[in-house]
């Protein structure tokens, strides 16, 4: 109890003093993870809009493969990056593995299909809601994906922070191309998982209270863009 | 306060509004049929061949909102054919039809922005954007209300505003479903006073309303439809004093009409 306690002590002076290797060890995290949530928001979105305004032989198959994919196990995706990435495999030249560079082509491999999928459900319930309206303005199919992604830009972040809720908390993936490297691709959940294995939880402990500070803060956000009942939003607006 | 215009992005894909008219808005031998029930039956109408205001009447069921999205593009027909200006409808003069529905569709940013983007869609230099849309929210007496988000207006600003944004583009015929429908007087009032000014400057109004009253008020013409076929064509004042069909005769006693 008194270890755990001590750990817990050092944990938060770790944190108060602004420990430089936890530092270093969060903002490689979370340039990582913002960078593999930007690229997944990038790819995913107009993907996902794109499948909810058109419509092509196969497209309920595509949703549904999409939509799986959400569940996709880190450790698979780490697995077919590191195949990817080694020496011997197809993109071996570029000499990526063990680097953040493969860990945020692994994180946006994780979450793109998460991001995708919601862009998709939330674009398709607005595009029920404007079908005809747009159609009245003569849009084009890039037009309405352009008109709809900035009408559901509250309900598209949600899709953002989760994809990004998801990358910051993984490690099955990044363990596997990153190598948990000290200064180099050691990263929030890497650190955790080693440190824990070495029995050295202060490092772990403060790690795991930013990561729990981060998972609350984003639900936090999360909760806060939900967009308010129709009615409390007009009359709370008008009252 | 920013202005809208600056933090909304502006519509995209504009497009040309030199295009050729839509009016007459015609269809021919119109047919649509809903799990095997005909909902228009093999109807024949031009709208917008001049400046007037022809008001659709007709019991519910009798097909007059699905016969007014045929005609605008909105909804494709079972059997028959339609055409804008004499040629196939096409989505670039689509907006030259400016469409009011019976619960407005409004995008969420504000009042004024709403209106630019519907100018932006018709190829308006953003320029012209602003004056135009302040222009059509005095029309619609919402100028006070111009930087209020639209989703939070009153239902019958709601409505002023998506008939504002309708105008705003000059379209060359202005379609209303129901406009009025489960607003309170002074709301319709309101709407048929920037109507009456449509009217005054030559844009042809088509409007379906179950409002006797309004049609009184407004109509030049009357179509009247019954159980999806055109029971009769006719200037307002005859129709309202010698309805030639029985199904109108009894309609406009304020009979069930089956």
């Amino acid at each position: 109890m008194s270890d755990l306690t001590t750990a817990f002590t050092t944990a938060l002076g770790l944190i108060a003093t602004l420990n430089p290797q936890l530092v270093e060890i969060v903002a490689l995290s979370l340039i990582v993870s913002l960078t593999a949530a930007c690229i997944a928001a990038l790819i995913g979105l107009p993907l996902g809009a794109a499948l909810a305004v058109t419509r092509f032989p196969g497209r309920r198959a595509v949703i549904v493969v999409m939509n799986a994919l959400m569940g996709l196990p880190p450790v698979v995706v780490g697995l077919l990056v590191y195949l990817m990435l080694t020496n011997q495999g197809p993109l071996g030249s570029f000499q990526l593995l063990y680097t953040p560079t493969a860990m945020i082509i692994a994180q946006t491999i994780l979450i793109t299909p998460i991001i995708a999928a919601l862009a998709r459900q939330t674009i398709e319930d607005l595009d029920g809601e404007y079908d005809e309206q747009l159609r009245a303005f003569g849009l084009t199919t890039i037009g309405r994906m352009q008109t709809l992604l900035y009408e559901g830009r509250m309900r598209l972040t949600t899709a953002f922070l989760a994809g990004f809720g998801r990358a910051i908390a993984e490690v099955g993936a990044i363990i596997i191309v990153g190598g948990n490297i000290n200064h180099v691709t050691r990263t929030m959940t890497t650190a955790i998982a080693l440190e824990t294995s070495r029995g050295e939880f202060a490092l772990a402990l403060a790690l795991g209270l930013i990561l729990l500070a981060l998972a609350l803060g984003i639900n936090a956000l999360l909760t806060s863009l939900q967009p308010a009942p129709n009615a409390a939003q007009r009359f709370g607006a008008r009252l | 306060m920013q202005r809208a215009s600056n933090s909304t992005p502006q519509a995209p894909m504009p497009k040309s509004h030199g295009a050729t008219s839509v009016l007459p808005v015609a269809g021919k031998g119109l047919i649509v049929t809903r799990s095997g029930r005909i909902i228009l039956d093999a109807i024949d109408l031009a709208l917008g061949t001049k400046p007037r205001t022809t008001i659709i009447l007709g019991p519910n069921g009798a097909g007059k909102s699905v016969l007014i999205r045929v005609l605008c593009g909105l909804l494709a027909p079972d059997g028959g054919t339609v055409t804008w200006g004499g040629t196939a409808p096409d989505r670039t003069r689509a907006n030259k039809i400016g469409f009011v529905f019976q619960k407005p569709v409004l995008l969420r940013r504000s009042a004024r922005a709403n209106i630019e983007y519907a100018l932006a869609v018709t190829g308006t230099p953003k320029s012209a954007q602003r004056d135009l849309a302040s222009d059509a929210l005095r029309q619609a007496g919402l100028a006070h209300l111009s930087e209020t988000d639209a989703r939070v207006l009153s239902s019958g600003e709601q409505q002023r505003l998506s008939l504002a944004r309708a105008i705003s583009v000059q379209p060359d015929i202005l379609v209303l479903d129901e406009p009025a429908a489960n607003l309170d007087p002074a709301s319709t009032a309101a709407i048929e006073a920037v109507l009456g000014g449509i009217r005054a400057a030559g844009t042809p109004i088509v409007l379906i309303t179950h409002d006797l009253g309004q049609a009184r008020r407004l109509a030049d013409e009357v179509v009247f439809l019954h159980k999806g076929r055109i029971k009769e064509r006719t200037r307002a004042a005859e129709f309202f004093t010698r309805p030639k069909s029985p199904e109108a005769q009894a309609y406009i006693h304020g009979e069930i009409v089956l």
